[in-house]
């Protein structure tokens, strides 16, 4: 029985993911210039973009799991894939409800279909929040791995395509509102973006780890259990919608 | 793929027989259209609404056969044959796709001009080419998310949401493609008789990757 | 306070405060929530954990228990080989 490697370099991480999102939260509000169009308002931009782009990235990385749980069989990519989906979904509400707010702020309605990036985002979290149900519904372990990681496949396919589609099928009539490529930004602002965003790809990193640790232990002491009493002892697991 | 063929055969056979699916969805599309009619309170429509409206009424037949597509593997034990015999597992996922295809074809052939006689209120003319081949597309699209999302539904407990719930999110690119691509074709006055480029490609494009994609990965729902 | 400000650039805490304030607590809370959650866990790893060794000593001291009513001598010997192997896997 391999002991947990998820918690190797945990505490390290935990601390560069601090150091980290503090010295962005240092930047945005003591370094960041005031956007010209929309002021002290624009600040929201260094929380929802890195959020946005942690959790579709993390998607795409969830879906590349299940093709390894699909060519090794081994579970433990198919927790690696779950976990990663199930914080991306977390991420990805963080991501929506800050990007709605700015909205709010900015435009003055809750939501507004002519932000396409805002729409793409709300179709892929809908789509990703079916992953779960599924899982719930497939009782057999094999089965429910098996299915899971076909369909996050297909939905971490489904990103690229549904951003493009949304994309084009949004007709620029009113200016668009959350209008901060990266590209265009000034020095100053992409250094504070940059690090915002590294800053929450080390925050994924970590509640990853820590959430594919706490896994494996339970996961080990129910083996353990299993092992030293016998096969039905313990209590049965029921139904779930996690790998166990 | 000969036994692609045989199991499509089969399938039709059946169909033709007991005409389970294919009228259940054209009498929903039919219904459908009378119930936009006293929605959206108009004798006609045109442009890109008439676009949405075909597009959404189209989508719930095709969810309707999706539904339906590997009920009787299941019920009858067909799978358990198919695995059994020494034949290549992706053609059961050709078979169902071509079969779904089929199916909305002929959803079209009758709900089409259905449209043209109720909402429309005119004939299409010259744009017909174009709806054909838009229309088309969006049944490979149809095809293969719908078998895909099929093979995954009739192996769950909740075998009828989870269709429905895991499709329609997977469908929007290819719906917007669609309802976008119809829009200038059902223009009263201007109409185009080509749809637009980009909108052809974006459907093109959604039909390679999720073809390939439930190609590819069909064969792993039918392990056991 | 004030020094502070005076140094950091002008924030207009106005209208636009209050929504990037919102936007930014509630980030906070979502993970906080989830490191809250993932607290209730370990715990509960912690009390099965507890769980398993009262089961694994029950397990232990029965089957001393039983080597006691079968040969008081022998059973001294074998169940501290025992014992000792039972500790390393616990």
């Amino acid at each position: 029985m391999r002991s947990t490697t998820y918690g190797k370099g945990l505490p390290g991480l935990a601390l560069a993911t601090i150091v980290t999102l503090g010295a962005a939260l240092a930047l945005t509000f003591f370094y960041a210039p005031l956007d010209a169009n929309q002021g002290f308002l624009q600040k929201i931009f260094y929380i929802h973009v890195p959020l946005a782009i942690v959790a579709l990235c993390g998607f795409v990385f969830g879906a590349v799991m299940a093709i390894m749980y699909l060519r090794t069989g081994d579970r433990k990519w198919d927790m690696r894939s779950y976990v990663a989906i199930h914080m991306s979904l977390i991420f990805g509400i963080g991501g929506l409800i800050s990007g709605s707010i700015w909205a709010k702020a900015s435009w003055g309605h809750w939501w507004v279909w002519q932000e396409p990036t805002l729409v793409s985002y709300l179709i892929v979290l809908l789509l990703f929040c079916t992953y779960q149900p599924l899982r719930f519904s497939i009782e057999d372990p094999e089965r429910q791995s098996l299915y899971a990681s076909v369909f996050a496949i297909v939905a971490g396919a489904f990103v690229p395509l549904n951003f493009l589609a949304v994309r084009l099928a949004t007709e620029y009539v009113h200016p668009r509102v959350l209008n901060l490529e990266g590209g265009n930004l000034p020095g100053p602002m992409k250094l504070t973006f940059y690090v915002a965003l590294i800053g929450f790809v080390l925050l994924f990193a970590t509640l990853w780890k820590y959430e594919m640790a706490a896994k494996d232990a339970r996961a080990q002491v129910r083996r353990l259990r299993r092992t030293l009493l016998g096969d039905d002892a313990g209590r049965p697991y029921g139904r779930s919608a996690a790998p166990l | 793929m000969r036994t692609a063929w045989v199991v499509l055969r089969k399938d039709l056979r059946v169909e033709s027989r007991t005409l389970e699916t294919l009228p259940a969805m054209i009498l929903l599309a039919l219904v459908t259209f009378v119930i936009f009619h006293f929605g959206l309170n108009r004798d006609t429509i045109d442009g890109q609404e008439a676009a949405g409206v075909l597009t959404v009424a189209l989508l719930f037949s095709a969810m309707l056969g999706i539904n339906r597509l590997f009920v009787a593997e299941r019920e009858q034990g067909g799978f358990d044959a198919f695995l059994l015999a020494p034949v290549d597992r992706s053609a059961m996922m050709v078979a169902k796709a071509a079969g779904l295809f089929i199916y909305l074809t002929v959803l079209e052939v009758v709900a089409v001009p259905a449209f043209g006689l109720f909402l429309l209120g005119r004939s299409l003319g010259p744009p017909l080419a174009g709806l054909v081949l838009v229309l088309l597309l969006t049944n490979i699209a149809f095809a293969a998310i719908g078998t895909l999302v099929s093979g995954i539904a009739v192996n769950t407990r909740a075998r009828d949401l989870i269709g429905p719930m895991l499709g329609l999110p997977l469908l929007v690119p290819a719906l917007i493609g669609t309802a976008r691509a119809l829009g200038p074709l059902l223009a009263a006055g201007h109409a185009t008789t080509s749809p637009p480029l980009k909108w052809l490609a974006i459907l093109a494009l959604y039909d390679l990757v999720f073809a390939l994609l439930a190609y590819a990965l069909f064969d792993f729902l039918l392990e056991e | 306070m004030s020094p502070l400000f005076a140094i950091a650039p002008a924030l207009p805490l106005g209208q636009a405060g209050k929504y990037v304030a919102a936007a930014y607590i509630v980030v906070f809370l979502v993970i906080l929530i989830y490191v809250g959650i993932m607290a209730l866990r370990a715990q509960r790893t912690q009390r099965e954990l507890e769980e398993l060794r009262r089961d694994v000593e029950a397990v232990k001291a029965a089957r001393e228990q039983l080597e006691d009513d079968v040969d008081p001598d022998e059973s001294d010997r074998a169940g501290r080989g025992r014992t000792e192997r039972s500790e390393q896997i616990a």
